[in-house]
């Protein structure tokens, strides 16, 4: 367990530190919110409606940007060559990779998110139910993510790859996590879309580390 | 012929020689037949007039679009579990048919959908849901295009394929509640009520057409790429010998 | 024969699939004559698919 502990810290720290992407995350969610309303118009009353979907395609951006970096690092100085070798299972080795990147990725976008939820006028209930189900899905994110990040870790010239990859399976968290959102704030129906979005979170758990086990095995091979 | 021998990339060549001529002219026959029967004996829906020709196209190429998926994950399966010499070649030479027909299935689908609400993209919980399937036909084509090695290749696209298969269920399920919430007030009821046999048949043949068409394309291109990795193999192995001289 | 109003829709539905049809037909043999050619330079050239005594390095 103090294997996959000192994996967490050491991840955390290296995210945090210049050239880890940790907060540029954040500023990138924060720079779509801005963009946004000068593409619409500052109509705040459609900014208003339409608000939770910008949140959550910003926060879905956001989370890509960093998955490049998850394990090409790793794959560069070759340390993913002695986590492939480690004795700890290589999927909980991905699952302590996602949460660190989680932790220093998703979780600050779920925190910035009543700043600008403040700048597209959503109402104090509509921001608690759009970071309630940021919470919640942004974990599916990062999970769905590994996998494209595995599959083009040994790709120098990946580029747009991964998220071509990506995106497509974000579909169903992207689908429930604002359902679930507006359903808050209209009022009705808020259980239905966000017990969804909490299972698709659950079930990428799963399948997203053993995915990009197998695929890391068979890339470094 | 056992699966075992089919492993044979030699014996594969020679056996696609022999039945390609077979199943082209089968294919031919199909398509006569089918269009003969979609344009001269299929008479028009009550509801949608001559326009349910178009679904003799549409049909067919979106069972396609996800019967070639389905093969996809059948070899992605063979290459993973099984390392079937010729898995990973059958689920590359696939993709561009799959990509292509689902492509079709969206055009005509645009075009019948035009006629019927008004608009040339509606999105409808089907559209959408082969939109979506559409991009991760290209995704996982890219992704053969950008690694070099191909059995490399195939392991990655395998598992992405496999991916894929697991989620295109979760994102059929997601786009149709989507739908179901974002439906404007009046539901337009799709296909009417049920299929009339004089509908069914020329859709059925046009089905069998299309999919003898991918069996056809897909031999033939399985066998395109065997070639392709001798090429490359042969160059490899020139080089070395230069190299070693 | 009467195909209604929305003629135009249903030619170009079955136009373009005869175009896609043609078109994956075309690429396949294209490529198959390019991978023939391919082949056939390279053995002429003298290439070979075994290692004839090269050390394997």
């Amino acid at each position: 367990m103090t294997a996959l502990a000192a994996l967490l810290v050491r991840d955390m720290r290296l995210a945090v530190r210049i050239g880890g992407g940790a907060l540029m995350g954040v500023l990138f969610f924060l720079i779509v919110v801005t963009l946004t309303p000068f593409a619409i118009g500052p109509d705040l009353v459609l900014l208003k409606r339409i608000g939770p979907a910008i949140l959550w395609i910003g926060a879905l951006l956001a989370s890509l940007l960093a998955l490049d970096r998850l394990f090409a690092a790793d794959h560069e100085d070759g340390s993913l060559d002695l986590l492939l070798m480690g004795s700890a299972p290589l999927e909980l080795t991905v699952l302590t990779k996602a949460l660190a990147h989680w932790i220093t990725t998703g979780l600050p976008l779920v925190i910035a998110t009543p700043l600008l939820g403040l700048f597209l006028n959503l109402e104090p209930q509509a921001i608690g139910a759009v970071a309630l189900t940021l919470l919640a899905g942004t974990p599916a994110l990062t999970c769905i993510g590994l996998i494209g990040a595995a599959l083009s870790v040994a790709l120098r010239r990946g580029g747009l790859l991964l998220p071509v990859l990506v995106l497509p399976l974000t579909v169903p968290v992207l689908i429930f996590g604002v359902a679930a959102s507006n359903a808050a704030i209209t009022g009705s129906g808020f259980g239905a879309p966000f017990m969804i979005l909490c299972a698709l979170t659950l079930g990428s758990l799963v399948l997203g580390p053993l995915a990009a086990g197998a695929a890391l095995r068979q890339g470094v091979e | 012929m056992a699966l075992i021998d089919l492993a044979n990339p030699t014996r594969f060549l020679a056996l696609v020689a022999r039945a390609l001529p077979w199943l082209a002219a089968a294919t031919a026959l199909a398509f006569a037949c089918g269009l003969y029967l979609s344009w001269f004996t299929a008479p028009d829906d009550y509801q949608q007039g001559a326009t349910v020709k178009i679904m003799f196209v549409h049909v067919p190429n979106a069972w396609l679009a996800m019967g070639v998926w389905t093969v996809m994950s059948i070899a992605s399966i063979g290459t993973l579990v099984w390392r079937h010499p010729l898995a990973d070649v059958a689920a590359k030479a696939a993709a561009p048919l799959g990509a292509a027909f689902t492509f079709l299935a969206l055009f005509t689908g645009a075009l019948w959908g035009r006629p019927m609400w008004g608009t040339y993209w509606v999105w409808d919980a089907r559209l959408t849901s082969v939109l979506v399937l559409f991009l991760m036909y290209l995704g996982i084509i890219a992704l053969w295009r950008t690694v070099d090695d191909p059995s490399r290749a195939g392991r990655a696209a395998a598992i992405l394929t496999l991916v894929g298969a697991v989620n295109l269920p979760i994102i059929k399920f997601s786009v149709d509640w989507w739908n179901t919430l974002h439906q404007p007030a009046s539901v337009i009821r799709l296909g009417g009520p049920a299929i009339h046999p004089a509908i069914l048949t020329p859709l059925l043949t046009m089905a069998l057409a299309f999919g003898l068409l991918f069996v056809t394309l897909h031999l033939a291109a399985m066998r395109n790429e065997i070639l392709r990795r001798r090429v490359r193999a042969m160059g490899l192995m020139q080089a070395h010998a230069a190299q070693g001289a | 024969m009467d195909l209604g109003p929305h003629a135009t829709f249903i030619i170009a539905a079955y136009a373009m699939a005869a175009l896609v049809v043609v078109c994956l037909i075309a690429w396949v043999l294209a490529d198959h004559d390019a991978q023939r050619r391919q082949l056939s330079d390279l053995e002429a050239r003298g290439a070979t698919r075994r290692s004839k005594g090269l050390s394997k390095s």
